[in-house]
């Protein structure tokens, strides 16, 4: 695959592969199931270095059942059971083998054989039963939430085990909304794949568009015009601009600061509508292509004041909800993710900065053109809501200075060359999203049509980690831990 | 705290005034590409070829069908349409008592539905729930967009209300994934009547991006009776407001024979 350092494994070689691979201080991101020649499976591992070579990935055929390496890697668990759920084989020694994805009731829909993009059978409407833990203790209550929830809220169903105030286990189940995205890329060609990872999350629209023409363009060796790349960073940072303000003000929402939550919802509409005047969506849609840009943009003139007066507003509200004793009092010590935890449960992007973890695709390993703009990181030690907050405060700052700097240096030129595809290409393609690392593996068919698509996105990473800092905390600080945490379940389900 | 009534009170009215004399706040938005019939090449299936969700069809006999019902605003046919038939346009109130009216029609003469009688008295507050089922999470952003200072839903009598029980509109979002058919029933089952339904975003009205498939859905068509569509993707919060107020009879249907009435 392009734009990795790939090797060939035998299946019995993984486990001992996966401990070397832990000791070299790498980390594995994930594993998924791409059907080869002859309706064989194979699975792709794909691992981040611990410095800024290239990303590791393995090649292993399918010829029996896999081992899971979910002892060595908790964070595989969740990948392993997707693949178990909708492909139907199983990985030996799986530490929590049952359902994630499906309900106990629906058959494995994308079994390799004799399947050629034909079209899978509709799941059964009617839902089974999820898996819980038994229940010994007559003192434990449940409470099931969802998947219809309070408020104007994307659907997913949490359970709570626990005592009076004291929550002792939690379990969400946050597969309802999925809709089967990677298996509607097959047999498409990659300007509509485009529109499809533009709707994988809509609030990640143009992370999910880049990830996927950046994977399209190293598979087909595709070059992009520098203006292009310029404003690909442009489109990118307003994202998480208008993320990281709906974030502070619904953040302020779960600690029943209104004002906070008014202002903070303000600013993101500020932005959004920015958005609008900027591209012609608000959210950023209808603009990468592999190859570059769809129309170009006309930022000059109007963007840098724009952003300015944002800037000052922004710094007077932050300021003001630093001053909020209240507000801090509920973020200070709630939901606390140990490093540890955050390196073997997956966990990514400003969740993993605030559990002291300097990690970020954009300076570790660049694209469009990170690599000529000077980015800090932020990173916080501490590991609580507050740390996740103010990591994100950073993260605006560091945004604004960066799109000022691209304003600044924008050169002109066109912004599109053509990319065509090749057939039986593979590419890999990154963005560090508002929520953390976002991977796209693309595979082309011999006529060069999209054969799969893989995804993996950062809410599905930080959901893995989340129950982790919810066991044995209490109710009253569920929703502020949530809210903290930032996570969307569409990007999770898929 | 009082610190942040001061600081509130010192930002003044965020508020626009639209729908009355005020800002829509959708400047620049790309609405639904303009279908102008006179411009369209015969033989030329160039929009039909890109579009990804097939509101672009050529009909069996010749000439190109319309549907903004499935339309996904992603203006891949205002770049193929070699003669500008098909071109970029701020058309975005498409909120339609009626399916036929977002296909469009050479005449338009299909009528809106008749008003319920039980509708009288029933113009003035409204309580709606909010049911996601699968959508990308676009239509949520739009949805929670409505409740900041700048759209304000509240000042029009519109609240959104946690329980189906109090709620005399159903909003659903999402093609209505497989898992999310029976909670979505058991809402639409738990209201009082009289109840409506509003299918907000294409994927609720046909499908959109997520029809089919194994998991996915075809939009609440067949599932529950639906009395306001807005197709959009996702539809703006102005959008949406002027939907709601469609609605209630506080604003025309501006969707016609899929087209904007002038």
């Amino acid at each position: 695959m392009k734009a990795t350092d790939t090797r060939q494994l035998d299946l019995q070689e993984l486990p001992a592969a996966a401990r070397h691979l832990r000791e070299s201080g790498a980390r594995m991101r994930m594993v998924y199931a791409v059907v080869a020649a002859h309706s064989n499976l194979e699975l792709r591992y794909l691992a981040v270095p611990a410095g800024t070579s290239p990303f590791i990935l393995w090649r292993c055929n399918v010829t029996g059942d896999p081992p899971s390496l979910a002892e060595i890697w908790p964070l595989l668990g969740w990948y392993e059971r997707e693949i178990m759920d909708l492909y139907g084989i199983r990985f030996r020694g799986h530490p929590e083998p049952n359902r994630l994805v499906l309900h106990d009731n629906s058959a494995p829909p994308l079994t390799p054989v004799g399947r050629e993009y034909a079209q899978p059978d509709p799941l059964p409407a009617a839902n089974g039963t999820w898996s819980l833990p038994e229940l010994v203790a007559p003192d434990v209550q449940t409470l099931p939430f969802g998947p219809v929830r309070a408020d104007v809220l994307e659907s997913a169903e949490f359970t709570f085990l626990y005592i009076g105030e004291q929550i002792l286990h939690y379990q969400p189940h946050l597969f309802y909304k999925h809709r089967g995205m990677e298996q509607r890329f097959e047999g498409l060609d990659p300007v509509r794949g485009v529109v499809l990872a533009e709707r994988v999350s809509g609030v990640g629209s143009a992370a999910h568009a880049l990830a996927f023409c950046q994977a399209v363009e190293a598979a087909c060796d595709c070059v992009v015009p520098t203006r292009a790349l310029w404003l690909r960073v442009l489109l990118a940072e307003l994202e998480r601009l208008y993320n990281h303000l709906h974030y502070l003000g619904h953040l302020c929402n779960t600690t029943t600061l209104k004002v906070g939550e008014a202002q903070g919802k303000l600013l993101e509409e500020t932005a959004k509508q920015i958005n609008a005047r900027l591209t012609g969506s608000r959210f950023l849609r209808s603009l990468l292509v592999p190859g570059g840009l769809r129309r170009d943009l006309q930022p000059e003139g109007w963007l840098r004041d724009a952003l300015e007066s944002l800037r000052e507003e922004i710094a007077s509200y932050v300021r003001h909800l630093e001053a909020s004793e209240s507000h801090l009092d509920r973020l200070i010590t709630t939901g606390v993710l140990s490093s540890r935890v955050a390196f073997d449960q997956g966990a990514t992007g400003p969740i993993q900065r605030a559990s002291n973890t300097d990690r970020d695709l954009r300076r570790d390993h660049p694209y469009a053109a990170y690599a000529e703009l000077p980015l800090t990181v932020p990173v916080r030690p501490e590991g609580d809501a507050y740390a996740r907050a103010r990591v994100r405060i950073e993260e605006i700052d560091a945004s604004i200075a960066l799109m000022q700097r691209v304003l600044l240096l924008l050169p002109d030129g066109e912004i599109r060359r053509p990319c065509r595809p090749v057939p039986s290409a593979e590419g890999l393609g990154w963005a560090e999203s508002p929520r953390g690392s976002l991977f796209y593996a693309v595979h082309f068919d011999r006529s060069g049509r999209l054969a799969r698509v893989k995804i993996k996105s950062p809410s599905f990473s930080n959901w893995r980690v989340f129950p982790f800092t919810v066991h044995e905390t209490n109710m009253m600080d569920y929703a502020i831990n949530e809210a903290s945490f930032g996570l969307t379940i569409a990007g999770c389900a898929r | 705290m009082a610190f942040w009534t001061l600081i509130g009170l010192a930002k003044g009215k965020a508020t626009t005034g639209w729908p009355g004399p005020g800002d829509d706040g959708q400047n620049g938005l790309l609405g639904m590409p303009r279908y102008k019939q006179e411009l369209c090449a015969e033989d030329c299936d160039a929009c039909a070829q890109v579009c990804p969700t097939r509101a672009l069809t050529i009909h069996p006999g010749g000439g190109l069908d319309v549907d903004y019902g499935r339309c996904i605003v992603c203006q891949l046919c205002t770049e193929a349409c070699p003669t500008g038939a098909m071109s970029p346009s701020s058309d975005w109130a498409f909120g339609a008592r009626c399916r036929d009216d977002l296909r469009w029609a050479e005449a338009v003469d299909t009528v809106a539905h008749a008003r319920s009688p039980e509708r009288a008295g029933f113009r003035r507050s409204l309580h709606i729930r909010h049911v996601d089922a699968g959508s990308c999470n676009g239509c949520e952003s739009e949805l929670q967009a409505l409740n900041n200072p700048f759209y304000n839903l509240h000042r029009l009598g519109i609240f959104f209300t946690p329980s189906p029980r109090f709620a005399d509109l159903l909003l659903v979002t999402g093609p209505v994934t497989r898992a999310m058919e029976a909670p979505l029933r058991t809402t639409y089952d738990a209201m009082p009547q009289p109840r409506w339904v509003m299918a907000v975003g294409t994927c609720a009205v046909s499908g959109g991006v997520a029809e089919g498939g194994y998991a996915g859905g075809h939009g609440l068509e067949g599932i529950i009776p639906v009395d306001v569509y807005l197709p959009g993707c996702p539809p703006n919060p102005a959008a949406i407001i002027e939907a709601l107020l469609m609605f209630l009879d506080r604003a025309p249907q501006r969707v016609k024979g899929g087209r904007i009435g002038e």
